[in-house]
């Protein structure tokens, strides 16, 4: 590649990522006021919360249920399958909870929202908006944003207790681990940092996801094409986010 | 003068849409905004309500100069302003009640029955109290631009305009519709500008009318004036005839040559 071409891409990539900064912060400033709406959040905490809720679930049991199983023939080789509890809850806690669930979120909600704004804009909703003096920022825009992150670490936390679930049903029910020393070894050995992982990763995961899905719906192009080039945008650079955040946040965390 | 646009200009791209408009609309009448589709007519209006900014040229509304306003200042202007969008522009997850509360609930701290009321009485205006409960999607084209007209009018605006108010409606629709600019400019005394290219329609309620082409002004006056027009471009557009200053066809290599020439690759 030409160092002309390499060095358009990577100011284009600049800009870009200095327009959703810019529009994160303009976000930011109308969440004050967004929250004197409480109902308006409420909402859309329904909408991209409840309503992901069948998908949170049954990917939580079928990852738990992996996890029993993969846990259970790995730690009976070191004959330490009596701590399948333990590595479940660290594995869902730490990891697979935050991450499984953002990502789902993206796929889920957050298309979901991308395309509903995309079609406001196409349909000339957020400019009547405008010209009604109100400014859709503040009333499309933030109540979105804030019902996202508010639901990212609800959903994060019901896919956790399924997912236990899950892992319980294999290990104790298949396999035949004892149901005290499930229990009590997880209570033993999670800690509350653990869960704090946890918590402040979903959060995390809940403003990439959420200012993403927004800002693409907010910014496509007012045709059929350009918001379904929005919402495809929206999974993928919402994965590709959480996934490098993942990682970034677990350096952090270890390290601390 | 509620609107001066004088001398603007504006480019999308460096491709010229407006090149050096001058047009005003006086207080308590029906301007008309004429032209074929691609000639600017929508982009008038954008400069007009400060959504766009002219690249030279000046645009007064309400006496204050559109380029010169503050974001919050823009809010305050365009308060006083109503907009009629071509496709009704609802907001598809409220009903038809709560599409047209919208603006007082967000402008005003009015208590909610009079609200109710307020809204009604807009509704009952454009002969849709009826379907107060009604979802946006449950619509027709006309009830849509119904609506959204009793939306433009409940915080009772100085000037209103209509952007292609016409388009894809039945005969009847059409004919409430017109009837209903009418009204709200005689009963009401609201300025009306109405950007459209229906001729017929336009002349009937137009106090005053322009006619814009490639970005200019090809005519002004009332309609019966436009009609006696000698220019090209106001014949061909009264007419709707196919070829003239605004060609058949679109820019293109010579027919013959292309055709002779289209065996190779």
């Amino acid at each position: 590649m030409s160092n002309g071409k390499y060095n358009g891409y990577l100011r284009e990539g600049v800009r870009r990522m200095g327009a959703v900064a810019i529009f994160f912060f303009r976000i930011l400033i109308q969440c004050v006021p967004a929250t004197g709406r409480p109902r308006l959040i409420v909402y859309q905490i329904f909408n991209a919360g409840a309503r992901s809720l069948i998908i949170i679930m049954l990917a939580g049991l079928f990852v738990g249920m992996v996890l029993g199983l993969q846990g259970f023939e790995l730690l009976q080789r070191f004959g330490s399958e009596e701590t399948l509890g333990t590595a479940a809850a660290l594995g869902l806690l730490r990891e697979l909870g935050p991450v499984i669930t953002a990502l789902l979120f993206a796929g889920r909600a957050g298309t979901a929202l991308t395309s509903e704004i995309g079609l406001m804009r196409a349909t000339d909703q957020l400019t009547a908006m405008e010209i009604m003096a109100v400014d859709p920022l503040r009333y499309v825009a933030a109540p979105r944003f804030l019902g996202g992150v508010i639901a990212m670490p609800l959903l994060a936390a019901i896919f956790n207790i399924i997912g236990l679930f899950g892992a319980q049903l294999v290990g104790v029910q298949m396999m035949g681990i004892d149901r005290g020393s499930f229990w009590s070894q997880m209570q033993d050995s999670v800690e509350f940092r653990d869960v704090t992982e946890g918590v402040v990763k979903s959060l995390v995961f809940g403003v990439a996801c959420s200012l993403i899905a927004v800002h693409e719906g907010y910014h496509s192009e007012p045709t059929a094409a350009g918001v379904g080039l929005a919402t495809t945008r929206t999974v993928v650079a919402s994965s590709v986010l959480t996934l490098l955040l993942d990682y970034v946040l677990t350096a952090v965390f270890i390290r601390g | 003068m509620v609107v001066d646009v004088r001398d603007v200009h504006y480019a999308i791209d460096k491709r010229p849409i407006l090149s050096g408009i001058d047009l005003r609309v006086r207080r308590g009448l029906i301007t008309a905004i004429m032209g074929p589709s691609g000639t600017g007519k929508t982009t008038l209006l954008k400069l007009i309500t400060a959504q766009v900014t002219a690249d030279r040229g000046q645009v007064v509304v309400l006496g204050r100069d559109v380029a010169q306003l503050k974001g919050s200042e823009i809010y305050a202007l365009r308060k006083r302003m109503g907009m009629l969008f071509q496709n009704g522009a609802l907001l598809t997850d409220m009903d038809v009640f709560e599409n047209v509360a919208f603006p007082v609930r967000e402008h005003t701290d009015l208590p909610d029955p009079l609200i109710r009321k307020l809204v009604f009485i807009k509704l009952q205006a454009v002969g849709l109290r009826g379907a107060a409960g009604l979802m946006p999607g449950e619509l027709s084209g006309g009830m849509a631009r119904r609506v959204a007209l009793a939306r433009a009018i409940v915080m009772d605006p100085e000037i209103l305009i209509y952007d292609e108010p016409f388009v894809g409606l039945d005969p009847i629709s059409l004919g409430v519709i017109m009837r209903l600019i009418k009204q709200m400019n005689e009963a009401l005394g609201i300025t009306s500008i109405v950007v459209s290219h229906d001729v017929q329609e336009l002349s009937t309620i137009a106090h005053n009318s322009y006619l814009l082409s490639s970005g200019r002004v090809a005519a002004a006056g009332s309609p019966q004036e436009l009609r006696k027009s000698d220019s090209e471009a106001v014949r061909q557009f009264i007419t709707g005839s196919p070829d003239g200053p605004v060609p058949f066809h679109y820019p293109a290599p010579d027919y013959n040559t292309q055709l002779l020439t289209a065996d190779e690759p």
